[in-house]
Formats: C-alpha cells, sequence, structure tokens
C-alpha cells in the first residue's frame, strides 16, 4: 500500500474522532472552569479582554454541597451492589451453560445476548410495569396471600439496582463463560483421580482459572452502572440521586451547564482507571469468545 | 444436571419474563396495563394513528440507517488502520479513543458533545443542532463497534489469498474489490446492523445533542415511560422486540458465516 493511500485510511476516522470526540472533551473542561449565566449559551467566556477568567468555583461547590457527594456514594453503592446481583446470578449461568453440550452451547451463549440487544429502553420500561404498586409482582403475591397489601416495590433503590442488574446481566455471563471453556478439562480429571470431591475441584480449579471472566464480567457491569441514567430516572425516586441523573437535572433542569460539566469532570475521573481496565479485558474477551 | 438445568431455566425466565409480560399486555382490551381483561389489537391501530409516534419512528428510522452507513464507513477504516498498518504514529491514541467510545457513560459523552456543537454553531454552513447532530453522535458510537469487529474479522484472515492473487497478476485494487472485501462484507453487514440497532435504540445522546425541532422515537418513549405505563407503549415495545430480535439474529448469523468461510 502507498504512503497516501495509509494515511488517507488513518486521517478519515481519525479526524471525525477529533471533531467529534476530542473536542467535546477539550468543551467539557472548558465550561467546567466558567461560570453559569442567562444567556445564549448559558455560560461566561474563559477568556475576555484577554484576561484569564476560568475559575475551580464549580469544583469547590461540588465539595462542599453534600448533595453530589451523596450522588457519587450512591452511585458507587448501586453499582456495586449490581455488580455483585449480576455476579451472583452470572457465574452459575455461565458454569451451566459451560456444562452442557457442545452443541447447546452457542444457541445458549446467543439466547443469553438476544435480550440484551433488543431495546434498552423497553427493558428498563417492562419493569416498571412488573414492579409498581398495581404490577404483576404485588399482584401475584397478593393473590398467593404472600402479602395484604403491596408492598412498596418502586420507586426505590431495590427497583434501580434490579433494573440495572437485569439490564447488564449478558455482560457478566459472556466473559466468565469464555474463561470457563478455556480450562482444560484435563486439569479436573486429574484432581478427581487424586481424591479431589465436586466441590473440592470447583474451589480449587475451577473458581481460581476462572477469574480473569469474573473480573472483566464485573469491570463491564461495574462501568456503565456507575453513569447510568435511564434506570435511576425510571425506576428510581428523589431519594435515588445517581450521578448520570444529577448531571442530566443540572443541565437539563438547572440549565447549569458549567456544574454538570464539573460534575462529568469528576466522574470522568472516578472512571479512569476502571474504564482503561475494563478496555484491556474487552480485547481478551473478544478473542476469547470469536 | 438437573442443576445446571434449574439455573438455565431460572435465568432465562428471569430475562425473557419481563419481555414476555410486554408482549402479553399489548394485546390486552383494558387501558389498565395490570388487569387482563380480554384480547384485542386495538393498540395497534391506535399506534398506527398516533402521528406523534409515526413521525417521531419515521426520522428515527431515517437517522438509523444514515449513521449506520457513516458508521460502517468510519469503522471499517478504523478496523483497516489498526489491523493493517501496524505501528503508526498516534496509534494507541487512536485505539485509545476508539474504546473509549463505547465505555464512557452516555451521559458524559452527550455533554461534551453537546458542547462542541454549541461552539460550532458559529462556523458557517455548520448544520444547527438537530437531526444532523444526532447522526454524528450516533455514527461516531457506531464505528467504534464497526471498528472492533472489523479488526476482529481482518485478524483472523487468511493473508496467503491476497498475497495468491498478487503473485498472480492482480493489482492491489483488484484484490482488494475481488478478495478482501467480499471476505470482510460479513463483517461490515454485522456492523451495519449493530450500529443501527444503537441508533434506534438511544435515548441519552439523542437528547443532549438534537434541537426543539428533532424528537426521535426513544426520546417520545422515555417522555412517555417518564409519565408511567401506557398500552401503546406496549405495543410499540412489542413491534421493536420482533425488528430488534430479526435485526440480531441476521447480525449473528452474517458474522457467524465468516467462521465457516475462514475454515
Amino acid at each position: 500500500m502507498n504512503g497516501l493511500v495509509r494515511r488517507l485510511l488513518v486521517a478519515v476516522p481519525a479526524l471525525w474522532l477529533l471533531v467529534f470526540f476530542g473536542l467535546p472533551f477539550a468543551f467539557i473542561l472548558k465550561v467546567a472552569l466558567s461560570q453559569a449565566v442567562v444567556a445564549q449559551p448559558p455560560f461566561t467566556p474563559l477568556f475576555q479582554d484577554g484576561a484569564f477568567q476560568g475559575s475551580l468555583a464549580n469544583f469547590a461547590l461540588l465539595v462542599e454541597d453534600d448533595l453530589y457527594f451523596d450522588a457519587i456514594l450512591a452511585s458507587l453503592r448501586l453499582a456495586v451492589t449490581s455488580t455483585v446481583a449480576c455476579l451472583l446470578l452470572g457465574y452459575p449461568m455461565a458454569w451451566a451453560i459451560a456444562g452442557t453440550a457442545k452443541r447447546w452451547r452457542a444457541p445458549l451463549l446467543a439466547l443469553v445476548a438476544l435480550p440484551f440487544a433488543t431495546s434498552f429502553l423497553i427493558r428498563v420500561y417492562a419493569w416498571i410495569g412488573l414492579l409498581r404498586p398495581t404490577g404483576l409482582v404485588n399482584e401475584a403475591l397478593q393473590y398467593l396471600g404472600l402479602i395484604d397489601g403491596p408492598l412498596a416495590l418502586m420507586p426505590s433503590d431495590f427497583a434501580v439496582a434490579l433494573g440495572m442488574t437485569y439490564t447488564y446481566l449478558p455482560f457478566m455471563v459472556l466473559p466468565i463463560y469464555a474463561s470457563l471453556e478455556k480450562i482444560d478439562p484435563a486439569y479436573a480429571f486429574a484432581a478427581a483421580d487424586l481424591g479431589a470431591r465436586p466441590g473440592r475441584v470447583f474451589w480449587s480449579i475451577t473458581l481460581p482459572l476462572s477469574l480473569p471472566g469474573v473480573l472483566a464480567g464485573s469491570l463491564f457491569v461495574f462501568v456503565p452502572s456507575v453513569g447510568e441514567f435511564v434506570v435511576p430516572e425510571l425506576l428510581g425516586g428523589p431519594g435515588t440521586p445517581m450521578i448520570g441523573k444529577v448531571i442530566w437535572q443540572e443541565f437539563f433542569n438547572n440549565r447549569d451547564w458549567p456544574l454538570a460539566s464539573a460534575l462529568a469532570v469528576v466522574l470522568l475521573i472516578l472512571l479512569a482507571y476502571p474504564i482503561s481496565r475494563a478496555q484491556r479485558a474487552e480485547a481478551t474477551t473478544a478473542r476469547g469468545l470469536s | 444436571m438437573s442443576l445446571r438445568l434449574l439455573i438455565l431455566g431460572f435465568v432465562f425466565a428471569f430475562l425473557y419474563g419481563p419481555i414476555l409480560w410486554i408482549v402479553v399486555f399489548s394485546f390486552n382490551e383494558g387501558r389498565l396495563v395490570t388487569l387482563w381483561s380480554g384480547f384485542s389489537t386495538k393498540w395497534y391501530g391506535e399506534l398506527m394513528r398516533n402521528d406523534r409516534l409515526v413521525d417521531a419512528a419515521g426520522l428515527s428510522l431515517v437517522i438509523a440507517a444514515v449513521s449506520a452507513t457513516l458508521a460502517t464507513v468510519l469503522g471499517a477504516l478504523s478496523g483497516f488502520a489498526l489491523a493493517r498498518l501496524g505501528k503508526f504514529k498516534g496509534r494507541l491514541l487512536f485505539a485509545g479513543a476508539l474504546g473509549a467510545v463505547l465505555t464512557l457513560p452516555e451521559v458524559i459523552l452527550g455533554l461534551a458533545q453537546l458542547l462542541a456543537f454549541v461552539a460550532l454553531d458559529d462556523l458557517p454552513g455548520w448544520p444547527g443542532r438537530g437531526a444532523a447532530t444526532i447522526v454524528a453522535a450516533h455514527a461516531t458510537l457506531g464505528m467504534a463497534y464497526v471498528a472492533l469487529v472489523v479488526q476482529a474479522r481482518l485478524a483472523d484472515f487468511d493473508r496467503s489469498l491476497e498475497e495468491a492473487a498478487l503473485d498472480l497478476g492482480a493489482t492491489p485494487a483488484m484484490v482488494f474489490a475481488t478478495v478482501t472485501l467480499p471476505l470482510i462484507l460479513p463483517a461490515l453487514g454485522g456492523g451495519w446492523l449493530i450500529s443501527f440497532m444503537i441508533s434506534l435504540d438511544d435515548v441519552v445522546l439523542a437528547s443532549f445533542v438534537s434541537g426543539p425541532g428533532a424528537t426521535t422515537l426513544p426520546m417520545v418513549v422515555f417522555s412517555s415511560a417518564r409519565l408511567g405505563l401506557n398500552p401503546q407503549i406496549n405495543a410499540l415495545a412489542t413491534l421493536m422486540v420482533g425488528v430488534g430480535a430479526i435485526a440480531v439474529l441476521s447480525a449473528v448469523w452474517l458474522l457467524g458465516r465468516k467462521q465457516e468461510h475462514a475454515r
């Protein structure tokens, strides 16, 4: 391939990423340092009359006002809850699939991934119908006589954690399956020959060897959960101020673009390490599943 | 074995139960979405007469088709560059940006892109905020997925096929058109479908970057879901689940076919 074609090949997508991905992040930093004003656009310029006007006032406000700290804590808490719930459901599922006959595995995996690829919004909407006071879950429990009146299942933190567990579960199953499938069955046979019971084989051989998949799956669930907006908006109440929702409210309801930008910068810093780990895991998982 | 079956049954019930609920209650006669009162397809009729929804659906389909096509071209170039150009200047940054697009929370990406669009509004010839900016945002997200698929396809691709064609006297352009392109075509088709579905499903990016004029289908569904349940949304959701399932199954089929070819 000659030099010009090579350069064009990279230049076109690189330029696109620069304009629609790189540039936007420069602007988010810039606006985070400015102040909200009633104007069009609603923030102060960074340079005026040749002088630098930026300040860290937005970040100071984020530290002072407990609302924002609480939002970050709530996001982390709910993301960890969903990750653990996904692990408790996803690990047995991956283990069950890996243990079926070879010809069943691909169709079963496709069935796991299928709901994930249908509309995210619709799958969250479904839980409104199941969880609300007159929803299917409450109706069923009352019909069975297990409860007298409807339970307040939503809006709540429980509903948000359940919604995120539901929507991100396939992200947990697939990488764990990929790492379980790679384990050479000879290890388990050898352990069994040496007298280990099935439980012992699982704890000392299968589980440790599948930990890379567990880590990858946990990252794939945790990272999008922390910044989630749709699920807490539809299933959570005012008592569930996740950071994605607070950014949205500051931007759309309060028209405080600088504060929303500052919050986005904080979330970005918070997620930088998990995201970089998730990217590495992504490449490994893609190779494992193909 | 029975333990495995129990787990499979439980998790599949969890995964498919809520979707089943939507489909069943979309055929419910009554307005109350939680109380069964007889079979009816009237909500599908009402859906067709709901101009706001039909208009939004039309706009969403156009945005999805255009952004998926753009994403496929940009993603194919990116995947090609990453798989075939070896070490080029800025490769790490390029690959890192593509990976970041995939993993960043949409709220951050949407806000950042909107701020850039507001700044670019003053440029002469720049389209105002609306369908065009939604297309740009969705194409950026889609190209990262296409790049991933194309790069993976090129990585396990037998290069001796191309070398054989070159040995037999084909020009590089002919080799690309007659050997390389047909072999990566399934990946391009699968990538296009993935991008199409992403665009058709996105509410966060679209809400940030669209102007007052452009309202996509997910934006209408979202504002309606915020107000609670609505049988029309159940009917719409059933249609979307059907279309989505068909699209995904075709994508899986397209991407799966490559494996048989490779052997």
